[in-house]
């Protein structure tokens, strides 16, 4: 490799260079721009921000605000509006919350699903892996659509119940936590259960077989051996779980109260209602400083394994 | 409830019996939106809950909203047009990430070329939107719409497109390429008549992939549209958010049947070439 010719240089640079410059243009330029404006007042006018280097008596000068970010944890304009907690932390405490909860109900639902999966047999498996799919590939608005006619008051669900005779009157179901959190962990549910499966299908079975040897009970094999294996498949689908729904959007729009305000349509409403281009900035900085916390636990987790362990 | 009643419990229910149970459960969970979908849309009246007789009305009024059908059209051409810019945008992303394992800022990319699929996609909108208005007062020009779209889809489909392909492309035998190169091709000559037709079936299904987030996509849309340009998904939101609408049940059910149709065929299609792979191995053997 060292006799490359010069045209091979280039070529090389080309191919490094476009799908570089192409993430350097519209991936971190964007995001340069979004924390300048963070830091900026609102602007006057036509402007919808300030312009952060500003000349003053013929000399430059820099001028970052961090009242935007104040003015998410704290609220100047009053000194209690009962808890005494702004709009902005309940929305992140509200995201938090439903992330949490997705994410224990995805593990919960989806790791016995991708454990069954794994063990049948290899003929069907491409199937049922495909049945997973399928829905996937339909639109994920239009799903969540449905749910808002299956839980309604009228809906189909208390229709359904009540016919059986279970309850008399319709359950409030939509536009509550019930309504959010099925339809957030119906969404989330098979981001889950791939990495659980492509970690459980490769499990090596003999390392069962010489637990159950050794004495071990079902039970035992799987909360010992099987669940220990495979931590990487339920910290991969953790990840691809909680952190997209710490920022969804579409959900709490259709499914979600008045209550149920998350974080991603606080950004919405700060940028196209209030046009107030700076806390919006500010906000989704907040965001990406939220998210970058599970993250750099994820990488931490990732490399910390044991360097023979494959 | 002692805990004899729940050995004995375990011990009547098998895991096979369990695992049955349960795979069948959240299949029916995965599934009851689709099936409310289809059903309903036949739905003679608009009531949610009850199921009052067969019709079509919601596929005629389906045909005469133009605002659906015209959303329809957007979201194809901006589909096709992301399917495409990703997929060669992440062949390129992919063979750097294989192939070139020695050049500074690697690392760098590597985190770039991911973190499309970790960050939420309101971020993404925003970003993306604050960089087009800069670039917009700058050379007065793109206008928020088509392109701004098909710019704010891409970057999110050339990270799932750079995954699809990675994982086939550091599959490919070197070996085959070394021997193209032995035989005199040029690395150009190489890519295109011995790598790409290796990594073809990674480029269809991240095509397929990306046209259909392209197609999906609601929130990037929602942040990079302008007036009067508003796609598929976009239209069906401010819909559904107004309420009941079996219109969009009738639009729902024509995209379930195009999908699971497009499913079958290709794995029919997946099916045939192996088993032709198959008996070309054989046929291979036995000669």
């Amino acid at each position: 490799m060292s006799t490359l010719k010069p045209h091979h240089k280039l070529g090389r640079r080309l191919v490094i260079g476009v799908p570089y410059g192409w993430l350097v243009l519209f991936f971190v330029l964007p995001f340069l721009i979004l924390l300048r404006i963070s830091v900026t007042d609102m602007g006057s006018g036509v402007d919808p921000f300030a312009p952060v280097v500003e000349r003053v008596d013929g000399a430059w000068r820099l001028v970052l605000k961090v009242q935007n970010y104040l003015s998410i944890f704290h609220d100047a304009a009053q000194g209690g509006s009962g808890s005494g907690r702004t709009i902005y932390v309940d929305a992140y405490l509200t995201s938090l919350k439903y992330a949490f909860f997705t994410t224990l109900l995805c593990l919960g639902l989806g790791y016995p699903f991708a454990y069954f999966l794994a063990r049948a047999r290899p003929a069907v498996r491409p199937v049922l892996l495909m049945l997973v799919m399928l829905p996937f590939w339909t639109s994920f608005l239009l799903r969540v659509y449905a749910w808002k006619g299956i839980l309604a008051d009228q809906g189909v669900l208390n229709n359904l119940l009540i016919s059986l005779g279970l309850i008399q009157e319709p359950i409030a179901m939509l536009y509550t936590d019930v309504s959010m959190l099925v339809g957030m962990t119906y969404v989330y549910c098979p981001f889950m259960i791939l990495p659980l499966y492509a970690n459980l299908v490769k499990m090596d079975g003999r390392l069962l077989e010489a637990a159950h040897d050794l004495g071990a009970s079902g039970w035992q094999t799987f909360w010992l051996v099987t669940v220990p294996l495979s931590r990487s498949g339920i910290v991969a689908g953790c990840m691809l779980v909680f952190i997209p729904a710490l920022g969804e959007f579409v959900i709490p729009s259709l499914l979600g109260g008045a209550e149920n305000i998350m974080i991603g349509r606080v950004v919405w409403d700060e940028m196209f209602s209030s046009n107030n281009w700076p806390r919006a900035s500010a906000l989704a900085v907040v965001m990406i400083v939220v998210i970058l916390v599970p993250l750099a636990l994820y990488y931490r987790a990732s490399s910390a394994r044991p360097a023979g362990a494959r | 409830m002692s805990w004899r009643a729940v050995m004995s419990l375990r011990r009547a229910i098998s895991e096979k019996t369990l695992g049955r149970l349960w795979l069948g459960m959240m299949y029916l969970f995965l599934y009851i939106p689709l099936i409310f979908l289809v059903v309903f849309s036949f739905n003679s009246t608009r009531q949610d809950g009850v199921f009052t007789g067969f019709s079509l009305r919601w596929y005629a009024a389906l045909m005469d909203d133009s605002r659906l059908v015209e959303g329809f059209f957007l979201s194809l051409k901006v589909a096709l047009l992301t399917g495409t810019l990703s997929v060669v945008l992440g062949c390129f992303a992919a063979f750097v990430l294989v192939r070139y394992l020695r050049f500074s800022g690697r690392t760098l990319f590597y985190g770039l070329v991911n973190a499309p699929l970790v960050m939420p996609e309101v971020i993404i909108g925003l970003a993306l939107l604050l960089l087009m208005v800069a670039v917009q007062r700058a050379l007065g020009w793109p206008d928020r719409g088509f392109i701004t779209i098909v710019l704010g889809h891409t970057l999110l489909g050339m990270a799932y497109a750079t995954v699809v392909i990675q994982s086939r492309l550091s599959e490919v035998d070197r070996s085959i390429e070394e021997a193209a190169m032995d035989l005199g091709c040029k690395p150009l000559q190489v890519f295109f008549l011995v790598t790409l037709p290796n990594i073809a079936p990674a480029l269809v299904s991240s095509w397929l992939l990306t046209f259909t987030l392209s197609f999906d996509d609601v929130v990037i849309s929602e942040f990079l549209s302008g007036p009067g340009v508003t796609t598929l998904p976009q239209v069906i939101f401010s819909y559904a958010r107004r309420g009941v609408n079996p219109t969009i049940y009738a639009a729902a059910t024509l995209l379930i049947a195009v999908v699971s149709l497009g499913i079958v065929a290709y794995s029919l299609a997946m099916l045939r070439r192996q088993k032709r792979l198959d008996r070309e191995i054989s046929a291979a053997r036995s000669a």
